[in-house]
């Protein structure tokens, strides 16, 4: 009886946590905001499904026990790289420039941006 | 009615350090170049461009860390911070969020109410954005990246401050501290020092906080005094209409007086923070602290103790001279030539400050040479100009940086000492004033004033007033 009851639980958990990642609409429109994309019907409806897929696949990373561990944010065991306090480029303005779709006076020109 | 409330006050002063370079790339961080001549494709976001840290922008951190008796954190690393904005070329910043390099500091400040201290939460490193330029004709904007990627320290400070009068006690100290420092010009009007406000109001006695808002765009200590006092009613007014305060950013304009809330809820603030993966970590090592410590300069403080004991100045002129540390250099440089510190005192604290204070200028705006000043106290000493003619001489050094030995040539200003000449214009100023001198003769002693002002006009000013006085009183 009481092994059926810690089995039964289990698998609700487990479902609760396929459930965790389900995108709502809300989601995935605040992320398309964010991203400055818009997308059609077709591609939300993708898009919902790969990122339930991806933080699917990140869970199981959060099955392991890290307890203890410091979160690592680099791979190679190097500290300290740094510049000296010198000046070492000119002026390369135009090849820059060639980069923007549209440049005016110097300046890359965007559309018009106020706060 | 706002009696009843407590303004609640924490600041984010950003300032641009004093390096030569930007922060992640070898362009220069000079300012005034035309548009977009010092960048490279790190600076502009490029793909494939890697950032290099500079290590001055490190020490500069940490020694405004440690003169603001913050612990310096042995284990530090640079975050993204994401968002679009054209003046942003890369869609985010490289800044410190997780682990900044230097955290809980305090700094003492003056109030009218005795000493206070101000905490600061943290400090941390972090890139400048570029510029836009609003263009008035189309329907576009122009972006000038000299200054994205120039360096910024940010300091937080703790919810610490109750008055706008505390708020500028701060920045002063801040400012002060960091010019001492040599790491920044700290000029609000230039863009180099900048304060964002985040205020709320409480009940008085309540223990709380309200709802807080950042404010923006604040260019001068006047307009954020203003802002801080426009803020603070906006906020009780919310609160006795029975509304409620919402937490945003808002730009405060400071010819209109007034503030709007600057993001909408598109743009809503979500900067999903990550570790920078193009920067390693940083490891400060023990000595690599005691080696800033080492260099640090002499502070306000120990300068003041010294000018009293090495020039033996009054403690109110050692007070207002290192006050700036502008200020102070040039005093010593000036008394380095001519030997005079109380004399350079004067001059410094009398005629500079007021004609800085009428042209709204700060010290560090003080475009005479050291040296003019040194010959006009001189050109005084020696008795060859007039203290009225001096004031006169001094507002062309003042203005124009003139060498005082030539203009007091050139302009004739050079004191009449010959005591045959000044007689002969006496004895006629005698004779002018007959009315004058009888009441002088009548024991009216007030007159002989009179008489000395009018031989000063008949000489432009350029007669030794004791020297007339003497004259005068003997022909009389
Ligand atoms: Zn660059």
């Amino acid at each position: 009886m009481y092994i059926r009851e810690q089995e039964e639980q289990t698998l609700q958990e487990v479902e609760k946590k396929q459930d965790k990642n389900i995108i709502s609409d809300e989601t995935i429109e605040y992320v398309g905001i964010l991203a400055k994309l818009e997308l059609s019907g077709e591609e939300r409806e993708q898009a919902k499904k790969d990122m339930k897929e991806m933080l699917d696949y990140i869970d199981k990373l959060n099955e392991l026990d890290t307890a203890g561990i410091d979160p690592m944010s680099h791979i190679f065991p190097v500290n300290n790289v740094f510049r000296e306090d010198v000046v070492s480029n000119g002026d390369d303005r135009e090849n820059l420039l060639k980069n923007a779709p549209e440049t005016k006076d110097g300046s890359y020109l965007v559309p018009k941006t106020v706060e | 009615m706002s009696r009843e409330y407590e303004t609640v006050i924490g600041l984010e002063v950003h300032v641009e350090l004093a390096t030569k370079t930007k922060i992640f790339c070898g362009c220069s961080t000079a300012f005034g170049g035309a548009p977009n001549t010092h960048t490279c494709p790190v600076c502009t976001g490029m793909p494939g461009s890697l950032p290099v840290l500079n290590r001055q922008v490190v020490e500069y951190a940490m020694a405004v860390g440690l003169a603001a008796n913050c612990s310096i954190n042995r284990y530090c690393r640079f975050d993204r911070k994401n968002y679009f904005y054209p003046d942003n070329p890369q869609n985010y910043q490289i800044s410190q969020l997780y682990l900044p390099v230097c955290r809980d500091g305090s700094v003492e400040i003056e109030t009218p109410a005795g000493k206070k201290t101000v905490g600061i939460h943290e400090i941390h490193m972090e890139e400048d954005a570029g510029k836009l330029i609003h263009d008035e004709w189309g329907d576009c904007s122009l972006v000038d990246y000299n200054r994205s990627g120039v360096p910024l320290i940010e300091i937080v400070s703790e919810p610490d401050m109750r008055s706008a009068e505390e708020v500028i006690a701060y920045l002063e100290k801040l400012r002060m501290m960091i010019q001492y420092l040599g790491a920044s010009d700290c000029k609000l009007n230039e863009g180099s020092m900048r304060a964002d406000v985040n205020l709320s109001v409480r009940r008085a006695g309540e223990e709380a906080f309200g709802t807080r808002t950042e404010m923006k765009n604040l260019n001068s200590f006047k307009a954020i005094a203003r802002a801080i006092e426009n803020e603070k009613n906006r906020q009780i007014d919310l609160l006795e209409e029975g509304k409620k305060v919402i937490q945003e950013t808002r730009r405060w304009d400071d010819v209109k007086e007034y503030s709007y809330a600057m993001r909408s809820k598109e743009d809503a603030q979500d900067y999903r923070y990550f570790p920078e993966p193009d920067l390693v970590p940083l490891e400060i090592s023990e000595e690599w602290i005691e080696a800033v410590k080492s260099r640090q300069p002499e502070f306000q403080p120990e300068k003041m103790q010294r000018y009293k004991k090495e020039y033996g100045l009054p403690d109110y002129d050692a007070q207002i001279l290192t006050g700036s540390k502008y200020l102070a250099d040039f005093f010593e440089a000036v008394t380095e030539l001519c030997k005079k510190p109380k004399k350079v005192s004067n001059w410094l604290m009398g005629e500079t400050m007021r004609l800085l204070k009428e042209q709204e200028m700060e010290p560090e705006d003080i475009s005479f040479s050291p040296e003019n000043l040194a010959k006009l106290i001189e050109l005084t000493e020696e008795g060859s100009i007039n203290g009225t003619v001096a004031k006169e001489v001094f507002e062309q050094i003042f203005a124009k940086d003139v060498d005082p030995v030539s203009y007091v040539e050139e302009q004739g200003l050079k004191t009449v000492n010959d005591a045959g000449e000044l007689r002969n214009i006496i004895l006629q100023v005698i004779k002018d004033n007959p009315r004058s001198v009888a009441d002088y003769q009548n024991g009216k002693e007030k007159a002989i004033g009179f008489l000395v002002g009018q031989t000063m006009k008949a000489m432009k000013g350029k007669a030794n007033p004791g020297m007339v006085n003497q004259i005068l009183r003997e022909l009389l």
